[in-house]
């Protein structure tokens, strides 16, 4: 029975992680396919695709779009999480779940949504759309995480700095957001990695310039390659990296 | 820095609760008083009013002779010291106390100088660079407090600051709070529902009940000479008898018709005022005196509470001669 057990729990973890594997292992294939059998170990791929300048300016357009609009995400988040936290308004619970329902629907039809009003306003697409587009997704989570993590507390703190003379301004800069900080940290880690592998917004969003996982999908199209699969770890490293800070701000607060 | 505090008429709603029934009360510059009164009666609720954290229906809350209408917290020379202390978690005590000298554009040497001072003011000194979360809850209570008196406010508000402590420390920080005000004589009104913890720190005594003020007084006006039957009963044990025209169970006791009131400890061996045979129920041993209830056998349905001597023993069943040495007749309007 209890081997049994060590038997799912193994098999439940490979199967979530052996695609990963696969693809990593075979980014280090000294080979032209990354397919069994494993012929060797090079980086050849690697030293390819970092002196790859489209693959490496997609990357570095990855990471603008990733951090501006997961910043732009979170603060709008904050701000309307201590207000509808704060403020009794006539239908701040319409109000609350009108901000979640993004998240509700799926990235398509956001993506075609957002196409046919930019094509309506006569707005091109570049990277700064692909941005506005990860704010619409990225904003419910932001707002989700900092709403939860507002309690009785902050608001006692928040009332304590007013009556010491403090404005709206000065209680959000010194306090609400401070005593928010792991939570907020959090958000936009997560916000990061959402936006950073991110294709279908990104895709129907831009045109000349792209983000690293559109510039994958045209690298796809001709065949797979060792290469596709070390453009894969490095997406893969990132979106890890993130993950681990944000556990690290989330979970190791101290007391 | 101080202020005089003048309420005038306050009237406070929530929905179709009246919270303050035209409240009126002045407080003089440099006074330590106390609200006084069981939860629901009005008391925090008019606290809010003068630290501007609400706006009363009707009525002027004057401060130093300034009308606060429409006056932010922030605007106000109140600070408040509130139950749960609300530090700043992420800020060192030296932070915390100099939150408010920052706001009003104070230098850092000069704010760390002050809340040095502050924090040696409330018995810390040298924890400056400390954290909230390091310190015990009496401890806390007293950044606050520093917190609080940092900016000079003309009227400190402080908001059952004792109520989270047990106690032995809550006897301990009435008698420093009342030590802290006479050294900084700014304006305290302090809101409990602890009458000893009232009669231990106040200058004089406001006792609210349902939105109105039962009595004002120094704690021994309050406590000895009460003005409404319910101040006598909120201040302590007090024995009720009713009289009419001069008759009660007892027989003749006092002339007038209304409520004669006697304190536990008034009632003794000897007294002015005979209450006659009465019947030993129970006895138990207090440390500083003997508390019993008697029964008097003119009156077999009245139960009286009383505080003999400390040397006194007595069993139940034993009958004694009691008297009380202090009585109060509230007529009847």
């Amino acid at each position: 029975m209890r081997l049994l057990s060590w038997a799912y729990l193994a098999a439940a973890y490979a199967f979530v992680f052996l695609p990963v594997v696969v693809l990593v292992v075979f980014s280090f294939q000294d080979g032209r396919l990354p397919v069994p059998p494993f012929q060797g170990f090079s980086l050849q791929w690697y030293d390819k695709i970092l002196g790859n300048g489209a693959l490496m300016t997609a990357l570095w357009h990855s990471a603008l779009v990733a951090f501006v609009s997961s910043a732009l995400a979170l603060v709008m988040g904050f701000l309307a999480a201590h207000a509808l936290a704060r403020v009794r308004l006539p239908g701040s619970v319409l109000l609350r779940g009108l901000l979640i329902a993004p998240m509700t629907v799926s990235y398509l039809i956001i993506a075609l949504g957002l196409l046919t009003t930019f094509n309506q306003a006569g707005i091109s697409l570049s990277l700064w759309t692909a941005g506005i587009g990860h704010v619409v997704i990225n904003l419910p989570l932001c707002f989700a995480i900092a709403y939860a993590a507002m309690g009785d507390h902050q608001k006692n703190a928040e009332r304590a700095a007013r009556d010491l003379g403090a404005t709206e301004a000065q209680v959000l800069w010194h306090v609400s957001a401070p005593m928010l900080a792991p939570a907020l940290a959090a958000a936009f880690f997560l916000s990061v990695t959402f936006s950073w592998d991110e294709f279908i917004i990104a895709f129907l969003l831009t045109r000349f310039d792209v983000t690293l996982p559109v510039e994958i999908w045209s690298m796809l199209r001709s065949g797979l390659s060792p290469a596709t699969n070390a453009v894969g770890s490095l997406v893969f490293l990132v979106s890890v990296s993130a993950v681990v800070l944000m556990e690290i701000f989330l979970f190791r607060r101290p007391k | 820095m101080t202020a005089s505090l003048s309420i005038q008429s306050v009237t406070q709603r929530y929905g179709t609760a009246l919270a303050l029934d035209a409240v009126s009360l002045d407080i003089a510059a440099g006074e330590f008083v106390v609200l006084l009164g069981p939860s629901g009666c009005g008391k925090t609720t008019l606290l809010n009013l003068i630290g501007g954290f609400a706006e009363p229906v009707s009525g002027r809350i004057l401060i130093g002779g300034k009308d606060m209408a429409g006056v932010a917290p922030a605007q106000r020379p109140t600070t408040t010291v509130f139950q749960d202390y609300a530090l700043f978690p992420h800020m060192t005590l030296a932070d915390n106390v100099g939150f408010g000298l920052r706001m009003r554009g104070v230098a850092r040497p000069e704010r760390r100088a002050k809340a040095e001072e502050m924090l040696a003011l409330v018995g810390l000194p040298g924890k400056a660079l400390r954290r909230p979360h390091e310190l015990s809850g009496g401890q806390r209570q007293r950044v606050a407090l520093a917190r609080a008196l940092a900016v000079a406010p003309d009227v400190l508000l402080l908001d059952e600051p004792l109520g989270a402590l047990d106690l032995k420390l809550r006897r301990a920080m009435q008698d420093e709070l009342k030590e802290i005000q006479r050294r900084v004589g700014t304006t305290f009104v302090h809101v409990t529902h602890d009458q000893e913890e009232a009669m231990a720190v106040a200058d004089r005594i406001v006792v609210m009940n349902a939105g109105k003020i039962a009595d004002v007084g120094p704690p021994r006006e309050v406590y000895l000479s009460p003005k409404s039957l319910f101040s006598a009963a909120f201040m302590g044990e007090i024995n009720q008898i009713a009289v009419r025209d001069g008759q009660s169970a007892l027989g003749a006791l006092v002339p007038g018709t209304g409520t004669l009131l006697i304190r536990p400890e008034a009632i003794g061996l000897n007294g002015a005022l005979p209450l006659g045979l009465c019947r030993v129920e129970d006895v138990a041993f207090f440390g500083t005196h003997v508390r019993a209830h008697v029964t008097p056998l003119k009156a077999p349905g009245t139960r009286l509470t009383v505080h003999l001597a400390q040397t006194l023993s007595v069993e139940p069943g034993a009958v004694l001669d009691l008297a009380a040495t202090d009585h109060l007749m509230l007529e009847e309007e």
